[in-house]
């Protein structure tokens, strides 16, 4: 270890939103926007910040994690000015259960069930990156049906979050009708989900290698009811809050982010959306099929909470497209590779083939060997991009397994957002950040 | 509030022109290959921060992802370009949004003087993803304006995500439960 000291070692408290007086200069700098990167590569200096007040003015209070509207358990540290929001910092790892090192010891057939349970809202996407990352190791190709069934469940994935971002989105603004609506709808797709794959939540449907099973007889009529339904309550909810004046004045010019700003923050997803860049990676590096479907991508304008939301509602339209496309278009086959290196045969196998048993006990008792190498894969989720980055050293298990979490780096532009803003709105700017604290402490 | 406003420079307005300097990529003396059919960069570990520098201008405006991995108990490995492994790598990945293209950097940092140079005056966004690995492997981040942990407690010891960090199982201790009778 180098002797000088650039690190505050792990003392009491240091996590924690300070004093200025007790602040050093740079980690101000940072809290208080030095973010504000300008085209030459310069920050913005503290003393150029409009809205300094002196230590003895302002307070720092303490919002979470307790806090239902921190959406899990997100705790801020705010300094304020009266209402006024001068800093802010969150302070997250309540949720860590260290779901990384935990990847580590399970095998590449049990992974699933472990990165699943990161983003719990949208867990067939995190099943997905790490197959996707799994499967760009092993170098084999996943058959037609299999990529078609991804798609369809990842975009149904896609509308359920955006849903229940709707609902508590609703909720934080003081609308719990929209909470109702937006839990209604989404239970529709949670019937789904159990349908095809068993589980509500935590499917651990999407395996390396393809699904785990065909999806269910009848499974058009559902889908397409689903499509029908949402696309109907879409215009309620245009009708509720799109266009109600109470709404838009909590919501428009409210957290609002430049698009510069959100690049230097790597932000992704409807947040890097609404600033008016035009950045989804299924458009922009597609995966799956999603080059051969047609969808817009919503981008915004102004980058404030009102954008974020009409991103988010027009997208589950665009999802629903992608749907109904995906409805005509699903080619027959194989949900999986008939690999038997990597998926089990069929049960009905074992009792007629000496070799299906011992690849069926294989696959599930040591797993399969991956190549030696290093991957990194990523797909849209709905809070942004989701990456996996997998290094393999040839064994049954991931030597090291990180998954870029979405939430948890978008949530480095909380600060910006919320400040010189209201505490008041800082509810429904968090909101408009979409945090979902499984994925950003793992 | 209320006022609504685009922050910055609007979208659809023209970039800011000026002599943006030409920029050649892969810098120079530079190690590049492929991994998986990614594009990968294996720079020395005082080149570090000038090689994300000259991405970052020629385009790659976007870091995605920043991690480490703790290589002690891989077997040996060879790299590319017959660079040196260390125990631990640090693994940035930055995307080119013009270019629609990825390149992953990864540095070889030594166990015995486990720093590199933070990345945050080029990429702001990197302070959580730096500060997650701090906490993880214990590498540090020179020029980070806040390293401190971030996942785990403050007092925790150790760094969890290196190798020789055991998983171990910690004895759940029934006292003050003396039962009803």
């Amino acid at each position: 270890m180098s002797d000088d000291v650039f690190v505050h070692e792990t003392a009491e408290g240091s996590q924690e939103l300070r004093e200025r007086a007790a602040t050093p200069p740079a980690e101000l700098q940072r809290e208080v926007g030095s973010v504000l990167r300008l085209p030459e590569g310069h920050y913005v200096d503290v003393a150029d910040l409009d809205v300094e007040r002196p230590d003895d003015e302002t307070m720092i209070i303490n919002m979470g994690p307790q806090h239902p509207s921190t959406h899990g358990v997100l705790r801020l540290m705010m300094e304020l000015d009266g209402e006024t929001v001068l800093r802010t910092k969150p302070i997250i790892g309540y949720l860590h259960t260290g779901m990384e090192k935990t990847g580590e010891e399970l095998t590449y057939q049990q992974g699933g069930t472990n990165v699943t349970r990161m983003d719990y809202l949208s867990p067939l996407n995190n099943e997905l990156v790490f197959s996707l990352a799994t499967e760009a190791l092993l170098g084999i190709e996943i058959p037609p049906r299999a990529v078609w069934i991804r798609m369809l469940l990842s975009e149904l994935q896609r509308v359920s979050s955006h849903l229940m971002w709707t609902a508590t989105n609703g909720m934080d603004v003081g609308s719990t009708t929209m909470m109702i609506f937006g839990f209604r709808e989404r239970e529709m797709l949670l019937g789904f989900f159990e349908k095809a794959t068993g589980l509500r939540m935590n499917h651990n449907f999407i395996r390396p290698g393809g699904t785990a099973a065909d999806l269910p007889d009848g499974w058009e009529d559902d889908v397409d009811l689903i499509c029908e339904n949402v696309t109907l309550r879409l215009d309620d909810y245009d009708e509720l809050l799109t266009g109600q004046p109470i709404f838009r004045e909590r919501m428009e010019g409210v957290g609002a982010l430049s698009a510069e700003e959100a690049m230097a923050l790597s932000a992704t997803g409807p947040i890097l959306r609404s600033t008016g860049i035009p950045w989804d990676l299924r458009r922009t590096m597609p995966y799956l099929a999603y080059d051969q479907v047609d969808f817009d991508v919503i981008i915004g304008t102004y980058g404030d909470n009102f954008d974020r939301y009409a991103i988010r509602l027009n997208e589950i339209r665009e999802s629903i497209k992608i749907i109904r496309q995906v409805l005509e278009r699903m080619p027959a086959g194989d949900y999986r590779v008939q690999d038997k290196k990597v998926t089990p045969p069929p049960r009905a196998r074992i009792d007629e083939s000496m070799e299906a048993l011992i690849h069926h006990f294989k696959v599930f008792t040591e797993g399969y060997k991956v190549p030696e190498g290093e991957v990194y894969a990523a797909v849209e989720s709905p809070r942004g991009e989701l990456g996996c980055y997998l290094v393999s050293d040839g064994s049954a298990k991931p030597y090291r397994l990180h998954v870029r979490a979405p939430s948890f780096v978008n949530l480095q532009s909380l600060p910006v957002m919320l400040r010189g803003g209201l505490m008041a709105d800082a509810v429904a700017t968090i909101s408009s950040v979409d945090p979902v604290m499984g994925e950003v402490d793992r | 509030m209320g006022a609504r406003a685009p922050r910055g420079r609007a979208p659809g307005d023209a970039e800011v022109s000026g002599d943006l300097p030409v920029v050649t990529l892969p810098p120079e003396g530079v190690v590049t290959a492929a991994s998986a059919g990614q594009e990968i960069v294996l720079p020395a570990r005082d080149r570090y921060h000038d090689v994300v520098a000259a991405y970052r201008d020629g385009g790659y405006e976007l870091l995605s992802d920043l991690c480490a991995v703790d290589y002690l108990a891989h077997p040996p490995r060879a790299l590319p370009g017959g660079v040196a492994p260390e125990r631990f790598e640090v693994v940035a990945t930055l995307v080119s949004p013009a270019d629609r293209r990825r390149v992953r950097v990864r540095v070889q940092v030594p166990e015995d003087d486990a720093a590199v140079d933070s990345l945050f005056d080029l990429f702001p966004g990197c302070e959580a993803m730096e500060r997650e690995a701090f906490d993880m492997f214990g590498i540090r981040f020179r020029g980070h304006p806040d390293l401190t942990r971030i996942l785990m407690p403050d007092d925790w010891e150790g760094f969890p995500l290196r190798k020789d960090y055991g998983v171990g199982r910690v004895p759940v201790q029934f006292k003050e439960a003396p039962g009803p009778r």
